[in-house]
């Protein structure tokens, strides 16, 4: 086997693990919800299917492999066909840049653990591919001409890009700190400094909140408002294709906790990473479970925002806030000397 | 440096695929059973009134040149923040000025209204 054929089987190799663990991750994110929303609500759960339930997620997928599937006499086909898919890919293209590890020896063989650690523009690809999602969302309330539908589609899409704007200036800081855009640099800076939610506490809280916007996870969760939109975008979607909205939903709390990790929290590191490598992914996964925690215990506590107060808090509160905080940083950075 | 940008694109193309698969397996295993009512848009199980595209509030549209406007400020930042470092107080103080432009123009449209959805 020469050199060119190896590399092309090893991203194969690296690309279908990846999207497995997204598969698997989103699978047990329902699971985790639902029993840790249940002790929060003093109620036990899905503990029936398996050993503690555990094979609840499996249930439920199969069950909506058998359901029918509703298309709209009015609807625009190809459009309706387009826009679960739409919504689901980004979530897993952005863990294409997620480092979980550095050089691990898999089978005499040295390969670096993650798909593109080092790709030089790795924020900008995270910013630019979760906005694809947006489109996802627009065409599935438009082509199932529902007016419910489309006006579920248009609050989420008006919500997501507004709190993208804070997203995209959070993101600043790490990068001043580490002087880079690849998110492999970001965890070496970490390493060599600080965890980065450490010296830039508020920039964090404002990341997480806008992601939690992003996800469309409660206390933002337009989408579902079930009191005001029958189901938001997705009401005329059954089946296999609501699935994919579900995944696109689940997978996207998966990978923005993970790149949520890689920039504050430290990525793959910890201790003995250095000397073994294997260790990256297993830290990486802890952060990704302790931050998924924390996204659920928010929508076990909170109410959901009223529309008005949701626009106006991204708008004047959280839009100002992570432009001072990329001030402070620069600031804190010219006078420490950090 | 063109190289790290093949494994991404083998990604993509996986993830394209599974979403394929997923939609052929609901295609493939599940009924269907059309009938006039069960295609008829969902409306809580009232007859269907009115059109379902309608016109949209001009707010949404409002909030979508907003935040094109913001967004590409915001991207301006992305190479500044990079080199931030190197470019010392010279940085600072052009991008201090970038940003009092950037804020009036925040404060221009908070005081004509444009975030407010009473």
């Amino acid at each position: 086997m020469n050199e060119t054929t190896g590399m092309i089987l090893e991203w194969v190799i690296k690309g279908a693990v990846v999207a497995v663990i997204c598969l698997i991750g989103f699978a047990y994110t329902t699971y985790y919800e639902r029993r840790f929303l249940a002790r929060i609500q003093v109620r036990i759960g899905p503990n029936r299917a398996g050993p503690w339930g555990l094979l609840q997620p499996v249930a439920d997928g199969i069950k909506l492999i058998f359901k029918e599937e509703l298309v709209p006499d009015k609807a625009y086909k190809f459009a309706f066909m387009l826009a679960p898919v739409l919504t689901m890919a980004p979530a897993i293209i952005v863990m294409g840049v997620v480092p979980w590890g550095t050089q691990a020896n898999f089978f005499g063989r040295t390969i670096e653990l993650g798909i593109s650690n080092n790709l030089n523009v790795g924020i900008l690809y995270i910013l630019s591919v979760t906005s694809i999602a947006v489109y996802g969302i627009v065409l599935a309330g438009w082509a199932s001409n529902n007016k419910y539908a489309m006006l579920g589609g248009l609050r989420s899409t008006a919500q997501m890009i507004s709190y993208e704007l804070a997203l995209g200036l959070s993101f600043l800081p790490p990068i001043m700190l580490a002087g880079s855009l690849s998110l492999g640099d970001i965890v070496k800076g970490q390493q060599d400094f600080l965890w980065y939610f450490i010296p830039l506490l508020p920039t964090s809280i404002v990341f997480f909140i806008a992601v939690l916007a992003e996800v469309n996870r409660s206390p933002f969760d337009m989408p579902e408002a079930e009191q005001e939109l029958v189901a938001g975008y997705h009401t005329e979607y059954s089946g296999m294709k609501f699935a994919l909205f579900f995944m696109g939903e689940y997978v996207k709390m998966f990978s923005m906790s993970a790149v949520f990790s890689t920039l504050f929290l430290g990525g793959f590191a910890g201790p003995f990473v250095e000397q073994v490598p294997w260790l990256g992914p297993v830290y990486l996964l802890i952060k990704i479970i302790i931050c998924l925690g924390l996204m659920i215990w928010i929508r076990g506590t909170l109410p959901r925002f009223r529309y008005d107060r949701l626009m106006k808090f991204g708008w004047k509160i959280l839009l100002p806030i992570a432009l001072i905080n990329v001030v402070l940083t620069a600031l804190m950075i010219s006078i420490f000397g950090l | 440096m063109l190289e790290s940008y093949y494994p991404i694109a083998i990604l993509i193309g996986i993830t394209v695929g599974l979403g394929i698969l997923v939609m052929g397996l609901g295609h493939w295993f599940g009924p269907r059973r059309p009938t006039q009512r069960k295609n008829a848009p969902y409306e809580s199980g009232m007859m269907p009134y009115g059109p379902g595209t309608r016109q949209m509030p001009i707010r949404f549209y409002l909030v979508a040149v907003l935040f094109i406007l913001f967004d590409v400020e915001v991207i301006f930042l992305f190479p500044w923040a990079v080199v931030y470092r190197e470019l010392g107080l010279f940085g600072v103080i052009e991008m201090a000025i970038f940003i009092f432009i950037l804020l009036v123009g925040f404060i221009y449209a908070l005081k004509k209204g444009a975030f407010e959805w009473e």
